[in-house]
C-alpha cells in the first residue's frame, strides 16, 4: 500500500475486485512469476500472458455470468424450450459485453453477472439471497451503484406492502443486517484503519475527474457541443446539477416500481434507472451503457424489437472505442451477427402489433391528430433507417478520414446519434412501465 | 414440413450466415506454410508468363498444383492487386502485411460459397417430409455437419487452404448423380481432377460407376450387366467430356512440350512414405512397430546398433527413410496395397450396383483405402471420406455409428497441425461443439434404431479425452518435450489410425451384409 505508484493505474475499483486480482495474481505466480514483479512487469505483454489473463475473463463468466444467464432464461415460464435456448443465445451473443471484456479487456461479467444473480433471486423469491448478490456486485464495481435504486425500491415496496407493522418489518431488518454484514465481509481488511476507508472510498468516487471525459452518448457530452458547458459552468454546479436531474429522472420509476414491486416492474426500473444515471450522471464512461443493456437483455424475450434496438444502438455508441482498440473485424461480426440471428430467432420484425410493441399511450398520443397513422409500420421504418445510419456512420469511421477543421467529427456524430437514440427509448421504457395498469396479469412468476 | 418453399430454408441461410461470420473471426488466427504457399503461386501466376510456371523456384514452394489451379489463382491475383501489390512478387518470400492476410482470408471465405451451393444441393436429397421438427430434419443435421465440419474449418480456415472450394465440387458433383445427371457430375470431377489431382484417389469409384451405371444403359433383374445394352453414344460423350477438360488443362503444356516437367512436379515420389506428421493410417502403426522391433532388438542384442540407420521419419519433407528391421516399404507397395484394398469394393459395385448411393458408399472406400495405404499422405486427407460420407450418415443408423467413429478419431488427427497455445482453446472448443452436436443429433435422428456405439467404442472415443490433456496440457510441461517431442504426435497417430482402420473394416462389412431392398424404391424416385 505504501510502496505504490498511484498514478500508474492505480487500484480504482472496490475490495472485491481487488481480491479478484489477487486470486488471479497467485495462479500467476505459480505459471510464471515475472507477470507479477510490482515494478518490472508493467506493459508485460507476452502471448502466454496475454492467454493467461484472457483465459481468466473466460473462466469468470463461466463461472459467473453465464450460468446466470442460463438459469434466468430456464427460469422463463413461457415459451418452449426451444425458446429458452433461442433467448439464451441472444442475451449470450450480446455483442456490446463480449468486445469490452474480451476485447477491450475488463471483468464486467462478474458484476453485471452478480446482479444478474440479484435478480433471478428476487425472481424466486430468495430476497435475501437476492440482496446478497447484488451487495457483492456494488462491491466489485462501484458502478453497479446505477442499479441500486431500483433494488431498494422493489425491496423496500415488498416490505411496505407485507405490512410495515409486521412481516415486513422483520423482511426490513433481515435485508438490512444481510447486507451491512455482506459490506462488513468485504471491507474487512480495510475496517481496522478509518483513514483506510476514506481512502478506497476517494479512490472508488474521483469527483475530481470532470464532467465528461472523450465522446460519451449522454446529455452533458451532447449539450457541449452546442453550448460549452463545461467551462461556462464551475464545477460545483455541474456536480449539483448532474445529480438532481439524474434523481428526477430516476424518480418516476423508481416510485411507480415502490407502488407495485413485481420482476416485470422490477426489470423495466432497472432500465430507466441505469438510463437516467448514463444520461445525466457524473463523470460517465461510454462503456457504462453496459448497465443498461444488461436489463434490456432481460426484456429480449418481450419487447424484442426495442430491445434489440437498444442493444444495437448500444454497441453502435462504443464505436470510437472499439477502433482505438483494433477491434473492428470482431465488431462487424459480433453486430452482424447478433443483428441476424435476434431477428430470425426471435422473430423480431413479426410480432410487431401496438400491443405487442406496447405503443397504446403513442398511439393514443397521436390518434388525435393523426388518426389512420400506422405506428407499428412507423416503428419498424425508423429501425431501418436507423440500421442504416450506424451501418453508414460506422463505414464512414472506418474508412474516411476526417476533415482537418473537425478531427472529432465521427466520434461527435456517433456520440449524438446514440445520444438521441438513448433520449427516445428512455422515454419509451419510461411510459412502458408507468403506464402498466395496476391490475396487470404477469406472465412471468410476479412475487 | 408444411412450411411454404420459400421459408423452408432460413435455417440454412442462418446456418451458413453464421459459419461464415465465425470464419470472419478467425482471420487473425495462426496460418501455417500454405499460406505463402498461395501467395506464392499468386505471384507467380501474375508475374510470370505460362511457360514459367511449372519451372519456377525462387521460392521453396513450387507450383504443384494441376494447371487449373494455377488458372485459379491467376485469376485472384488480379483482385489481390486491388489489396497489396506487394504480395504478388515473386522474390517477396514470407510476405504477409495485414492486406495480404486480409486478401488471402476473404478469398477462402468467398469460394466457401460453392460449397454452400453444394451442400443446399445434397441437403434437397435427403430431405425428409415426415419428420416435423426441425431438429430431427436429416437435411438440417447434414447441412450442419457439413457446413460446421471442424476438420474443413479448421484446415481452411486456420490452417489455410482452398478445400471449400474444392470439396465444394466434389459434393456437387455426386449430388448431380444423385439426381441423375450424370454428365454435369462427370464434367464437374474433371474439372476437380485439373484442380487438384489428390482426388485421383476416387477416380476408381468414378470410373467404374459411369460405365457400369451410365454407359450400360439396362440392367438384369438380378442386377447384373446386360452387355447388349452398352450405350456407344453416352461413352462417347463422357470421353469427349472427360477428355476435353484434360486437354484444356494440360493443352498449353502439351504444346510447349513441358509435360514431363509438370509431371514431376505434380508427383514429387521423393518424399518420404510419411508427411511430417504421420498421417494415422496403416504406415504410421508399421514405423512404430518396426521402431519397437527395432528397440527390441538391440535391447536382446540380436542387431547391430551401429549398422541402423538414423532414421528420423518425423521430421522434413524431403525425406526417403529406410525401415530397420521390416522391410522398407516403395511406392509401388502402397499403390498395390491400395489397390488391393479397394478392389473388392469396386468389385462389388460392378456386379450389384445400388445407384448413386451405392457409388458414394464406394467413393468413401476408395477414399479411405488410399488414405490407409498411400504413400505420402497427409491427415488432412481423411476429410475427402469423412465429408461425402456425412451424406450417407444423415439415412442409416450402421453409417452414423461408423460416420462417428471416423470423424472424431479423424478431427481429433488434425489437432497437431495447430500447436500454437492462441489456437488451443479455438480447436477444443470448436471440437468438442461439433462431436457432441453430431453424437447427439444422429442418436436422436435414429433413437428407434437402438444404440449407436456399442461399449468398446465408446470407450475407444472417450479414451481421446485423456490422451488429448497429456498431449496438449501435461507433456509440455514435463522434461521429456525437449528430448523426445515427437511422441505426442507419434500417440496420436497411432491412437487415431486404430480407429480409422476400424472404420474401414466396419465400412466393408457393412458393404458385403447390406441388404438394399429400401433403397431401390429411394433411387427410383430421386
Amino acid at each position: 500500500m505504501n510502496d505504490n505508484d498511484l498514478n500508474y493505474w492505480g487500484l480504482d475499483y472496490p475490495p472485491l475486485t481487488a481480491y479478484h486480482s489477487l486470486l488471479c495474481a497467485h495462479v500467476a505466480k505459480l505459471i510464471d512469476p515475472t507477470w507479477v514483479e510490482l515494478y518490472a512487469s508493467r506493459g508485460h505483454e507476452s502471448p502466454s500472458h496475454k492467454l493467461f489473463m484472457r483465459a481468466t475473463v473466460f473462466i469468470a463468466d463461466l463461472v459467473i455470468y453465464i450460468p446466470a444467464v442460463l438459469l434466468y432464461c430456464f427460469y422463463l415460464r413461457d415459451g418452449s424450450a426451444k425458446r429458452r435456448v433461442a433467448v439464451a443465445l441472444c442475451i449470450l451473443l450480446y455483442p456490446g459485453l463480449i468486445l469490452i471484456d474480451y476485447g477491450h479487456f475488463q471483468y464486467n461479467s462478474v458484476s453485471l453477472g452478480l446482479a444478474l444473480w440479484a435478480v433471478v433471486g428476487l425472481g424466486l423469491g430468495q430476497d435475501l439471497l437476492g440482496s446478497v448478490a447484488f451487495s457483492l456486485a456494488l462491491n466489485y464495481k462501484q458502478m453497479e451503484l446505477y442499479h441500486s435504486l431500483p433494488f431498494f425500491c422493489y425491496l423496500l415496496g415488498k416490505c411496505v406492502k407485507q405490512g410495515l407493522t409486521g412481516r415486513g418489518l422483520f423482511l426490513l431488518l433481515k435485508l438490512s443486517v444481510t447486507v451491512l454484514l455482506t459490506f462488513a465481509l468485504c471491507w474487512l481488511p480495510f475496517l481496522s484503519d478509518p483513514g483506510q476507508v476514506l481512502q478506497v472510498l476517494c479512490r472508488v468516487f474521483p469527483v475530481g475527474r470532470g464532467l465528461f471525459e472523450d465522446k460519451v452518448a449522454n446529455t452533458w457530452c451532447s449539450l457541449n457541443v452546442l453550448i460549452k458547458i463545461r467551462t461556462i459552468l464551475p464545477s460545483q454546479i455541474q456536480l449539483l446539477c448532474s445529480f438532481v436531474l439524474t434523481l428526477l429522472a430516476a424518480l418516476p420509476s423508481s416510485v411507480k416500481l415502490l407502488a407495485k414491486p413485481t420482476l416485470w416492474q422490477l426489470k423495466l426500473a432497472l432500465v430507466n434507472s441505469s438510463l437516467a444515471f448514463f444520461l445525466f450522471s457524473y463523470h460517465v464512461h461510454e462503456k457504462s451503457i453496459l448497465l443498461p443493456a444488461l436489463p434490456v437483455c432481460l426484456l429480449i424475450n418481450d419487447l424484442p424489437l426495442m430491445s434489440i434496438w437498444f442493444l444495437l444502438v448500444s454497441n453502435f455508441s462504443m464505436l470510437p472505442l472499439f477502433m482505438k482498440d483494433g477491434l473492428l473485424m470482431p465488431y462487424v461480426v459480433t453486430t452482424l451477427g447478433f443483428l441476424f440471428f435476434s431477428v430470425y430467432l426471435l422473430s423480431a420484425l413479426e410480432r410487431t402489433t401496438v400491443a405487442e410493441l406496447r405503443l397504446e399511450s403513442y398511439q393514443r398520443l397521436t390518434h388525435a391528430c393523426l388518426p389512420t397513422l400506422n405506428l407499428c409500420s412507423v416503428v419498424k421504418w425508423k429501425f431501418f433507417l436507423s440500421l442504416v445510419g450506424m451501418a453508414a456512420l460506422s463505414l464512414a469511421s472506418m474508412l474516411l478520414d476526417p476533415p482537418a477543421a473537425l478531427p472529432d467529427l465521427f466520434p461527435v456524430l456517433i456520440s449524438v446519434f446514440s445520444f438521441l437514440h438513448f433520449l427516445g427509448l428512455f422515454v419509451y421504457f419510461n411510459l412502458v412501465q408507468l403506464t402498466e395498469p395496476s391490475g396487470r396479469k404477469n406472465q412471468k412468476k410476479a412475487n | 414440413m408444411a412450411a411454404p418453399v420459400t421459408n423452408e430454408w432460413k435455417w440454412f441461410s442462418a446456418l451458413a450466415l453464421g459459419v461464415s461470420l465465425l470464419k470472419c473471426l478467425l482471420i487473425n488466427a495462426y496460418h501455417s506454410t500454405d499460406f505463402e504457399v498461395h501467395r506464392n503461386w499468386l505471384a507467380l501466376t501474375h508475374s510470370l508468363p505460362l511457360s514459367k510456371w511449372y519451372f519456377e523456384d525462387t521460392s521453396e514452394w513450387t507450383l504443384d498444383y494441376p494447371p487449373f489451379f494455377a488458372w485459379f489463382e491467376f485469376g485472384l491475383s488480379h483482385l489481390a492487386a486491388c489489396f497489396d501489390s506487394e504480395m504478388l512478387a515473386v522474390q517477396n518470400l514470407n510476405y504477409a502485411s495485414p492486406a495480404t492476410v486480409l486478401f488471402q482470408r476473404l478469398s477462402v471465405i468467398v469460394t466457401d460459397v460453392v460449397f454452400i451451393y453444394a451442400v443446399k444441393e445434397c441437403c434437397r436429397g435427403v430431405w425428409d417430409e415426415k419428420r416435423k421438427d426441425l431438429l430431427e430434419q436429416p437435411s438440417f443435421i447434414l447441412a450442419t455437419l457439413l457446413l460446421w465440419n471442424f476438420g474443413l474449418l479448421i484446415v481452411d480456415h486456420i490452417h489455410f487452404q482452398y478445400n471449400g472450394l474444392l470439396f465444394g465440387i466434389l459434393l456437387l458433383s455426386i449430388a448431380r448423380h444423385f439426381q441423375g445427371r450424370h454428365l454435369e457430375g462427370a464434367f464437374l470431377f474433371s474439372i476437380l481432377l485439373n484442380l487438384k489431382h489428390i482426388y485421383l484417389y476416387i477416380t476408381p469409384a468414378y470410373g467404374i460407376f459411369l460405365l457400369r451405371c451410365f454407359c450400360f444403359t439396362c440392367s438384369n433383374a438380378d442386377r447384373s450387366v446386360q452387355w447388349r445394352s452398352f450405350s456407344v453414344l453416352r461413352f462417347t460423350v463422357l470421353g469427349l467430356i472427360v477428355l476435353s477438360t484434360f486437354a484444356l488443362s494440360f493443352g498449353p503444356f502439351i504444346a510447349l512440350g513441358q509435360l514431363p516437367q509438370v509431371f514431376s512436379r505434380l508427383f514429387p515420389f521423393k518424399r518420404g512414405l510419411c508427411h511430417a506428421y504421420w498421417a494415422p493410417n496403416i504406415w504410421a502403426l508399421y514405423n512404430v512397430a518396426d521402431k519397437a522391433l527395432t528397440v527390441l532388438g538391440v535391447k536382446l542384442k540380436l542387431l547391430d546398433i551401429t549398422k541402423i540407420p538414423k532414421a528420423s521419419m518425423t521430421g522434413g519433407l524431403v525425406q526417403e527413410s529406410q525401415h530397420s528391421v521390416l522391410p522398407s516399404v516403395t511406392p509401388l507397395a502402397t499403390l498395390i496395397c491400395t489397390l488391393l484394398s479397394i478392389l473388392p469394393a469396386l468389385v462389388h459395385m460392378w456386379f450389384r450396383p445400388n445407384g448413386a448411393r451405392g457409388f458414394l458408399r464406394c467413393l468413401v472406400m476408395c477414399a479411405l483405402g488410399s488414405f490407409i495405404f498411400g504413400w505420402h499422405v497427409h491427415e488432412k486427407a481423411i476429410l475427402m471420406a469423412i465429408l461425402p460420407y456425412s451424406l450417407l450418415a444423415v439415412e442409416q443408423k450402421e453409417d452414423a455409428g461408423i460416420f462417428f467413429i471416423l470423424t472424431t478419431t479423424g478431427h481429433y488427427s488434425l489437432f497437431p497441425l495447430l500447436f500454437t497455445a492462441q489456437e488451443l482453446p479455438v480447436k477444443i472448443l470448436l471440437m468438442l461443439s461439433f462431436t457432441v452436436f453430431s453424437f447427439t443429433s444422429l442418436k436422436q435422428l435414429f433413437r428407434k434404431g437402438g444404440r449407436l456405439l456399442s461399449t468398446s467404442e465408446a470407450v475407444y472415443l472417450l479414451g481421446l479425452v485423456p490422451l488429448g490433456l497429456v498431449c496438449e496440457c501435461v507433456y509440455p510441461l514435463t522434461t521429456w518435450q525437449k528430448s523426445f517431442p515427437f511422441i505426442p504426435l507419434l500417440v496420436t497417430s497411432v491412437y487415431c489410425a486404430l480407429g480409422v482402420i476400424y472404420a474401414f473394416i466396419r465400412l466393408y462389412i457393412l458393404l458385403f451384409t447390406f441388404t438394399d431392398c429400401g433403397t431401390e424404391a429411394k433411387m427410383k424416385s430421386q
